[in-house]
Formats: C-alpha cells, sequence, structure tokens
C-alpha cells in the first residue's frame, strides 16, 4: 500500500512558517519528527531524510531571520513555492498520472490477490466483522420498512456501505474520535452502540441519548466517542481538525477519524479543514466515502477533477484511494493511516470508493435518476458482505447452517428492540427546554412554565400519556 | 490636483506636510506641485472623526492592584491570565501570532508557545469550525475573526453548530469552552467592511452568549467570563476604544458577570440602553438633555446583548416610562 505525496522529502524538523529562500525543496507532507514532540515513529521504515536547510520556528522573531535573497542564484526566491524554473508554457493537465489507483486486497469474489497484503485478522475478529455487517443490514431493512409504515418519521440505509463503516472503525482505538455525516452507523454499531440506543434515537423515545431532539440516524456516544451527527454536511470537517489539535496538546495518543461523502467534500468547510488539518499538523484520518452519488447528483457533476484523494497532495497530505467495498483494504488503510497519524502528528486522506445500493433516504426515489440494472450489479456483483463472506467459507470459517441460523437471530433480535422501543414513551416534555445554555435562563423557564400551564389548560388536546412524566 | 493633495492628508490636521527632510523631501515635493489656486489647507479635506469622548470608569480597588491600560492592552492581559491559569488554553486566528492587527496578542507566543498562540489560515468558517471542535475535545478555545465584518463565512458554523452543539446531543457534547473575539462597530474610515456592528444578526440564536464592553476594564471582567462560561460566546471589541480607552485595569483575574445590565445613571424621564462605544455618545446626551431640556435620562448599558437582562431592562423602563434603545 503506497500513499500519494511526496514522502521523501522532509524539512527534518518543524515545519518553517514560510518556504525559506533558497530551500531545496517543496515544502511537503514528508514526515515530521519534531523536537517538540515525543513519540516517533518505530515500526515502519522512514524513508530517508535529505539534508535540508531548515529553520526551528521557536518563535515569529526567529522566522524573520533569514538567510539574505541572492539574485545571482537561478533557483527561484518566492516566499510562496520553491520549485525550479520553466522555459517553455505548458499547463499542467489534471489526472495526468490518469487517476489514482484503488488499492484492494480481495477480488470481487473475496479472493486475496497479493497475500503478503491480507491482515491476516483471527477468525473471530472476521467473524465479528461479518456479524457486525449483516446485522447493520437487517436493522437498516426493519428500520426503513418502519418509516414506510409510519412508525418513525424518516431513516437512512447503508446499504453497500457497510464495509466503508467496520473496516475503518476496526483499525481505530476505542478513545479515538469519531466525526460522521450521516452514513456511518456502522461505526458505531462496531463499538457496541445497543440497538436499543439505535432505535430509542429513531423513535426519539425517552431512552434516547440525545433526548429525543433530532431526527432518526442522528446518532451520538459520548461513551463510544462519537460525537453527535448534525444535519448540515461537512461541518464535522473543521471540527475534527480542531478537535485533533486538541487531542496531539495532550499527547493521550489519540487520533480522530472524520467522515463525510464526495458530495460533503465540496463544501468550503471541507477546503477549509483539510488546509487547516496540515497547516496546523493535526493527528487525523479524512475518510471520504465516494459512493457516486449526493442524492440525485451523480460524481461527474459533484466534481470534474480526480475525485477527493487527488485534492490531498494540493494540500499537502498524504492519500490513498481505496476499494471501499472491500473490507481488509479499508482496514489495512485505515490501520496505517492512524498509526503515522499520531506517530508523525499529520493528517492523512483516505477516499474509499463504493456505492450507494439505497435510495439516500426515505425521502427519496432514487430509480428517478439511476437504473434498476446499475443498482443490481453493485448489489448482486460487488458486495462488501459477500465479499467477506466468500473469503469466511473460503476458509470453512462459515457455512450456509451458519449463514440461516445468524440471520434468524439477528433479525429477532433487531425485531425484539424495535418493538421495545415502539412502546417505550416519549421523552418529558420539559426537555424541550433544557440543554439550550449549560444553565436555564429565564426567558426559557418562563416559556416552559406557559407551555405547562397551556398542556394543563388544555390537556384533551394533547397526547400527555404518551410523555414520560 | 485636489484629488493628488487629498492622499497627503492625515488626521483631523489636514496640515500638507510632506514627510522626512533633505534631498528625499525636496524629490517629493517636487512630485507635489500645486496649482496657485490651492490652498495648502484645504478645508474640504479635512477628515473629522466622528466626535465622542470616551468617558473611563473611576479607579477600583475591589480586584487587587491596578495598572494603566488602553483596550487592547486590557484585552492582552485577560488572555495572559488565561493562558497562564489553563494549560488547556489555546488563541488563534489570522496574524494572532505576531501579535495582531489590533495588537491584542502581542507577547503571548512567546511567553506561552507556539502550540499555544498560532496563525490559522485565512478562513473564517475554518477558524470557527476548529474551534469548536477544539472546545468539544476539552481545549479552552479563543478563535479571533480578524474584523467582525468578516464573521459572515463563520455564520453557518456558529448558528447551525456552535449554539446547537449541547441541544441536539442531549448535552452529551457540547462546545461550552468556545469564546469567538472580534473587533466591531465604526472607527469614521472603515467605510463597509471594516465598521460592522452584526450583533444583531446573532442576537436571536439562542444557545450562544453575546457580550460587548464599553472599555477596558469592563471588557478584561467580561473576557475572563466568557471565556469560564460554558456556553460558546461571541466577543465584540469596540476598535474605536482600543487606543483611545484608557483606564486603571486590574493585572489580576477578575469576572463581571454576563447577563446584566448596569444603569450607570438614574433617571426619571427616559431610559437610554446601548451598549459599547455608543455608552459614552449617550452619556453626553443625558448630560445635554438635561441641561437643555431639563429632561432625566437614565443610562444603562446591556454589556451582554444575548441573553439579555429583560428583568433591569422592563424593571427601569416601567419607572420611567420612556425607552430609547439607539441602533
Amino acid at each position: 500500500m503506497k500513499m500519494v505525496g511526496s514522502e521523501a522529502e522532509s524539512t527534518g524538523s518543524a515545519r518553517p512558517a514560510r518556504c525559506a529562500p533558497g530551500a531545496e525543496d517543496t515544502i511537503s507532507p514528508g514526515l515530521i519528527t519534531s523536537s517538540d514532540r515525543k513519540k516517533k515513529s518505530t515500526a515502519s521504515q522512514l524513508p530517508q531524510r535529505r539534508q535540508l536547510q531548515h529553520w526551528h520556528h521557536v518563535s515569529s522573531q526567529a522566522a524573520h531571520q533569514q538567510q539574505p535573497f541572492d539574485s545571482s542564484l537561478e533557483k527561484p526566491q518566492f516566499p510562496g513555492a520553491s520549485a525550479e524554473f520553466v522555459d517553455h508554457l505548458e499547463f499542467i493537465q489534471p489526472n495526468v498520472i490518469s487517476g489514482i489507483p484503488v488499492y484492494r486486497v480481495m477480488d470481487r469474489q473475496g479472493n486475496i490477490i497479493n497475500a503478503s497484503e491480507d491482515p491476516q485478522l483471527s477468525k473471530e475478529t472476521v467473524l465479528n466483522f461479518y456479524q457486525k455487517m449483516t446485522l447493520l443490514n437487517t436493522m437498516d431493512r426493519i428500520l426503513y420498512e418502519s418509516q414506510r409504515q409510519g412508525r418513525i418519521s424518516f431513516y437512512m440505509t447503508n446499504y453497500g456501505e457497510e464495509g466503508t463503516h467496520i473496516g475503518s472503525a476496526a483499525a481505530l482505538e476505542s478513545n479515538d474520535l469519531v466525526f460522521g455525516q450521516y452514513r456511518e452507523a456502522g461505526v458505531l454499531m462496531y463499538r457496541g452502540f445497543p440497538l436499543d440506543l439505535f432505535m430509542a434515537q429513531c423513535y426519539a423515545n425517552a431512552d434516547d441519548l440525545g433526548k429525543g431532539r433530532q431526527m432518526p440516524v442522528h446518532y451520538g456516544s459520548k461513551d463510544l466517542n462519537f460525537v453527535t451527527i448534525s444535519s448540515p454536511l461537512a461541518t464535522q470537517i473543521p471540527q475534527a481538525v480542531g478537535a485533533a489539535y486538541a487531542l496531539k496538546r495532550e499527547n493521550m495518543n489519540r487520533a480522530v477519524i472524520c467522515y463525510f461523502g464526495e458530495g460533503a467534500a465540496s463544501e468550503g468547510d471541507a477546503h477549509a479543514g483539510f488546509n487547516f488539518s496540515a497547516t496546523l499538523e493535526c493527528p487525523l484520518i479524512f475518510f471520504c466515502r465516494n459512493n457516486g452519488y449526493a442524492i440525485s447528483t451523480p460524481t461527474n457533476e459533484q466534481y470534474r477533477g480526480d475525485g477527493i484523494a487527488a485534492r490531498g497532495p494540493g494540500y499537502g497530505m498524504l492519500s490513498i484511494r481505496v476499494d471501499g467495498n472491500d473490507v481488509f483494504a479499508v482496514y489495512n488503510a485505515t490501520k496505517e493511516a492512524r498509526r503515522r497519524a499520531v506517530a508523525e502528528n499529520q493528517p492523512f486522506l483516505i477516499e474509499a470508493m463504493t456505492y450507494r445500493i439505497g435510495h439516500h433516504s426515505t425521502s427519496d426515489d432514487s430509480s428517478a435518476y439511476r437504473s434498476v440494472d446499475e443498482v443490481n450489479y453493485w448489489d448482486k456483483q460487488d458486495h462488501p458482505i459477500s465479499r467477506l463472506r466468500h473469503y469466511m467459507t473460503a476458509r470453512d470459517w462459515w457455512s450456509e447452517d451458519d449463514e440461516r441460523s445468524w440471520r434468524k437471530q439477528s433479525r429477532k433480535t433487531v425485531m425484539e428492540a424495535f418493538e421495545r422501543a415502539e412502546r417505550r414513551l416519549k421523552p418529558n416534555p420539559e426537555l424541550l427546554f433544557t440543554d439550550v445554555y449549560e444553565e436555564m435562563t429565564p426567558s426559557l423557564d418562563k416559556q416552559r412554565e406557559s407551555m405547562f400551564r397551556h398542556i394543563q389548560q388544555y390537556k384533551e388536546h394533547y397526547p400527555v400519556d404518551l410523555y414520560e412524566k | 490636483m485636489a484629488a493628488a493633495a487629498r492622499v497627503f492628508i492625515r488626521g483631523a490636521h489636514a496640515t500638507l506636510s510632506v514627510p522626512g527632510a533633505g534631498k528625499q523631501s525636496s524629490a517629493r515635493s517636487a512630485l507635489l506641485k500645486l496649482s496657485p489656486g490651492c490652498s495648502s489647507r484645504l478645508k474640504t479635506q479635512q477628515r473629522h472623526a466622528a466626535h465622542f469622548t470616551f468617558q473611563p470608569e473611576p479607579v477600583t480597588t475591589q480586584y487587587g492592584p491596578t495598572q494603566k491600560m488602553n483596550l487592547f492592552q486590557s484585552i492582552t492581559s485577560a488572555l495572559d491570565n488565561t493562558l497562564a491559569s489553563d494549560p488547556t488554553a489555546v488563541i488563534f486566528g489570522e496574524d494572532v501570532a505576531f501579535g495582531g492587527v489590533f495588537r491584542c496578542t502581542v507577547g503571548l507566543r512567546d511567553k506561552y508557545g507556539k502550540d499555544r498562540v498560532f496563525n490559522t489560515p485565512l478562513c473564517e468558517q475554518g477558524i470557527v469550525g476548529f474551534g469548536i471542535g477544539a472546545a468539544v475535545a476539552g481545549a479552552t478555545a479563543i478563535a479571533e475573526i480578524q474584523f467582525a465584518d468578516y464573521i459572515f463565512p463563520a455564520f453557518d458554523q456558529i448558528v447551525n453548530e456552535a449554539a446547537k452543539y449541547r441541544y441536539r446531543s442531549g448535552n452529551l457534547f457540547d462546545c461550552g469552552n468556545l469564546t469567538i473575539r472580534a473587533p466591531w462597530g465604526c472607527v469614521g474610515h472603515g467605510s463597509l467592511y471594516h465598521s460592522q456592528s452584526p450583533e444583531a444578526f446573532f442576537a436571536h440564536c439562542p444557545g450562544i452568549k453575546i457580550v460587548i464592553p464599553r472599555g477596558p476594564l469592563e471588557a478584561k471582567g467580561l473576557l475572563l467570563s466568557c471565556i469560564a462560561d460554558n456556553n460558546p460566546c461571541l466577543f465584540f471589541e469596540p476598535k474605536i476604544l482600543y487606543r483611545a480607552a484608557v483606564e486603571q485595569v486590574p493585572v489580576d483575574s477578575y469576572t463581571i458577570p454576563l447577563s446584566q445590565a448596569e444603569v450607570l445613571q438614574e433617571g426619571s424621564d427616559v431610559t437610554l440602553v446601548a451598549w459599547g462605544t455608543q455608552i459614552h455618545v449617550l452619556k453626553e446626551v443625558a448630560n445635554m438633555a438635561q441641561e437643555k431640556l431639563g429632561v432625566s435620562c437614565e443610562v444603562i448599558d446591556l454589556r451582554t446583548i444575548l441573553p439579555w437582562d429583560t428583568e433591569t431592562i422592563c424593571k427601569m423602563c416601567r419607572m420611567v416610562g420612556y425607552k430609547l434603545r439607539p441602533g
């Protein structure tokens, strides 16, 4: 597995604020072993660092003590970039490397292609991957159906992207902080979020950790280090960078992962996050789920460059594109990115190519903008769950009987959680007014009292018995 | 000719002075040849700054020893106290590393380190988003927006994210450790984009607090309260007061409560409510009204725009009868 981006060069110390005049090489992500970092990457082979002029960026005053400009040198002296001069006019072609290649470990049939890339996870681990992916799939089917029946207001499925969730979640430490977009429920499931709490959030019942305030699938868990989802897209990206910076200062070996789709990557917040993470040297992984569509907008209307991975080097970030439907490829890439992000305090960009088999949400009918044949291809011929199953059956780790009994058992547990959630009362209406600020303000208090007085007076018009007292 | 002359006029004095002396000076004065009809002091080109007189707070010893500070120095002092006492505190934004375009962060990077006082790329939505994330992860995040006029790219992060973080997560997560500071208000020559007072755009957004001080003593105490407060706060600093407002300000930490208006002078006929620079204008207005019209004005500094002190304002208005809130 090889990351794209100039790895060979490094300044050898804390990166200078400006490119020093006469510096030999471009400012590059490289590997940083600044004197103020305590951890060094030990496990991997660090590429050779060339001897360069480097600047210890100790204080702003030191940065101003530059070497004198020498206009007799033929090298460019510009602070903004250092490269060679060129005397013929030529525009750099996009996709000049004909697209960043897609890293994979298994073929579409689940066979390992290059044995040295097989992470050789234990049977127990691989079975857990499979069971989590299929449990997610089962929960999705049941909750999607429940929305169709009017039991919950809204739902978003994860069909086809289970590999991106489980592969990446498995590669992280449990105390790494996760910022998601909305199609990462498998990450939470992998970490152990119980079915009851998934259901509670979707039903907005009194058990919901979010106190019933948000639309379904806006999960969050402090215990599992999964920051609560919000609807606006890409807002989590610069936030993830800030969190990573704070965790870097804490020096507790924690990383941050930030998930987003290829559509959200068009937002200004994404550009902001990428740029900040590189300049501020943050230990985080940007994980882009490129699933082909942003609601109805296909990728050729979303961007014209080589996807999201090609943007990483533009920010000075190490980047890779992986087969998102290959859970081992996702696992390997995330694992290595995580290790290096923390060891070297730099961000990594992983673009996981996949396909959104389901509709965008229960408010969408994707037959309006894509063919059934296209969807069927991905469902039948390149699905993360079936590819992993082939890997398992090839090793005699999983039989038809195992499959049947697991499907039955997982469906049963989901249904039981579902029925419990449906019977549960809704949260106390008082929770409409709390947590706006840390403390209750006088004006909110007055509104709360006014509401309760109103309900008391007109209680026959309000379903008070459905709510906790 | 008049246009060329205008370039060299500085301040209210309007003297057509040529800088420097000697050979350079004569070369420059050769460039600027006025026609006989142009007088050297061009009345029409005189710049008149909007007039108000900053009225300093009386010296107070209740918070310990004090030192003469202007507004930007009182901000630096608050930030210095914060970085000294809170190891998680970080200050970031455009140009804060060298001291800031208004000198509010002078000396802090050298004193506390480059990992605590640092420049960010030029991107307000990134600055605020980054600040939110740092606060969520437990750091005391103090973000600077270079001018309040440029806060709008961050509007989504402030209104849709920061303000709602605690509520939408059921109090699992919050960004109460975030404070956003920005220079605010007119200076006379700032025109459209260096003069704005955007608090009204945020004033109806539950979940954030908005604070605007009238001088250095108030500023330090209110800023320290914002930093200590467990809700995301916007702190607008009247830029025209950065150098002009000088008071005796305590060197140690102290806080002035948020959401508490201050009655600066009592009156019986009209209540005047304002914040920031306008307080000084209204104090003068109150005096003029008393002298020229025999009208007794009450002057109240709102200080916290959101959540605002409805109790004080309503009580005072009821007592008085009329309320004026200058725009």
